[in-house]
């Protein structure tokens, strides 16, 4: 039974990498130790671990580090290729379609997001909204085209890019009580709202997702902090 | 379907390096492909039609399918010609050694382009710190390959295909930055030198003295002093 290697993952309950890291971990099934950073006081391990960017999530598997959420993912699923789900596809030009769609949650969804809920001025966060309609509209279009009518974005079984989406599901839950924002609003993205639902039911999901009042109490946590630091500097 | 042409066709600037990416791994697995230069100035139809979320190079078609963003476009060759082409794999089989050039290959995405694209925007204060961080960069790329011949260790691979086309940009580098990449990284130096000895980065990088030729036509045009 998958676990008795050395699995380690060093992370912070709140980060979408990290959980994009847990779901992965969980969708296959593996035992692992999880490791709360305190990313003001990084530890030993982590610094040594990811000395380039000194970042979470990080997999220790056998005592070798992986860095970079979707770097990790890939890991994982090559790694355990045995066990559990197959993440990715096994034929070539699916698999391209899927890292390409990974790839373009992170340089554009996540930024549009990022913009349209803590731009600093009305300007930007009216752009990052504009940006993040059209992002989620081309997010609509590729799982429509990946899934083919069946559930995730990996077909009849969730995969990589169910996984690389998934991680954002507990501040997709947070936006509408702390921006008033719906990213998945199902009357502009009915197939992904469905998604967001389908996904988060699932066993091997919903206990890894991070509660939605926890992530709401932190951003707001953050926001009176940057509130106080602009309120300082204006001294 | 009616007008969906066979084989493999590269949708391309010149002076890109990540069409050049492309380009070398297609030469690396010596697989024969139509090269359409593109005018990024007034996009074609098929441009757009390909790459209808980013409208950007380097795309490539096979029979007609379109694959986007060069370091995927780099993994599909690898994979979907793998066992056709009898040629080494850019990437390694072992999961780990993967997970290394899948991390060294973002690292160079991440940092290189962006960076270099400050040197010579930017004056003053913000090239000051361009100039520092291109110099990390590449000091942190050096120690990633170590004592090895290539980041792939013995064989040349997905790395060093990720990061070669931006030595076409060393020299224009070091002019905007005043950094020497000899004396600073001189393993990295004699890598892409040792890079440059094979055909299909000779073939494929765009002379040095063009790149900067080439900045300094965009500089104009953007009006930068």
């Amino acid at each position: 039974m998958a676990g008795a290697e050395d699995l380690k993952l060093l992370g912070m309950w709140a980060s979408p990498y990290v959980l994009r890291a847990k779901l992965a971990l969980s969708l296959k099934g593996l035992n692992y130790e999880y490791v709360e950073e305190d990313l003001k006081n990084k530890s030993e391990l982590l610094l040594k671990s990811n000395p380039v960017h000194n970042k979470v999530p990080v997999l220790i598997h056998n005592g070798k580090a992986v860095c970079e959420s979707t770097v990790i993912v890939q890991y994982i699923d090559e790694a355990f290729a045995g066990t559990g789900l197959s993440l990715l596809p096994s034929d070539p030009y699916e698999r391209a379609l899927a890292r390409f769609w990974a790839a373009y949650i992170d340089d554009k969804l996540l930024p549009a997001w990022t913009k349209s809920s803590r731009g600093k001025t009305e300007e930007e966060r009216a752009e990052g909204k504009e940006q993040s309609a059209v992002t989620v509209e081309n997010l609509e279009g590729a799982l429509r085209e990946c899934s083919k009518g069946k559930p995730f974005f990996g077909g009849d079984n969730p995969g990589y890019v169910d996984v690389i989406l998934g991680g954002l599901l507990g501040w997709v839950r947070a936006s509408e009580e702390l921006y008033g924002i719906k990213p998945f609003d199902p009357a502009m993205a009915p197939l992904l709202a469905a998604w967001a639902e389908r996904f988060g039911a699932l066993e091997a999901v919903h206990p890894v997702i991070p509660e939605v009042n926890r992530l709401v109490e932190l951003a707001k946590m953050m926001q009176a902090m940057l509130a106080a630091e602009a309120a300082g500097a204006g001294n | 379907m009616a007008g969906e042409k066979k084989g493999l066709q590269l949708l391309d600037f010149w002076v890109s390096p990540f069409g050049q990416r492309c380009r070398i791994a297609l030469d690396e697995k010596a697989l024969p492909y139509e090269y359409l230069e593109q005018d990024l100035g007034n996009k074609s139809e098929l441009l757009l039609r390909s790459n209808p979320v980013h409208k950007k190079i380097p795309v490539l078609l096979h029979d007609g399918r379109p694959v986007c963003e060069s370091l995927i476009i780099v993994q599909y060759i690898d994979e979907a010609f793998s066992s056709s082409s009898g040629k080494p794999p850019l990437l390694p089989s072992d999961p780990y050694a993967r997970a290394q050039a899948r991390f060294w290959a973002d690292y160079v995405d991440k940092k290189v382009y962006d960076c270099g694209t400050r040197l010579w925007k930017t004056k003053g204060e913000p090239q000051q710190q361009a100039r520092k961080e291109m110099v990390e960069i590449l000091k942190t790329l050096e120690g990633a390959l170590g004592d090895k011949p290539y980041f792939g260790g013995d064989e040349f691979g997905f790395v060093d295909v990720a990061f070669v086309p931006f030595t076409a940009w060393f020299l224009t580098y070091e002019r905007y930055g005043e950094i020497s990449v000899d004396k600073e990284c001189p393993r990295l130096a004699a890598w892409a030198k040792r890079c440059g000895e094979r055909e299909s980065v000779n073939k494929n990088l765009s002379p040095p003295e063009k790149v900067y030729e080439f900045i300094g036509t965009l500089k104009k045009k953007f009006g930068i002093e």
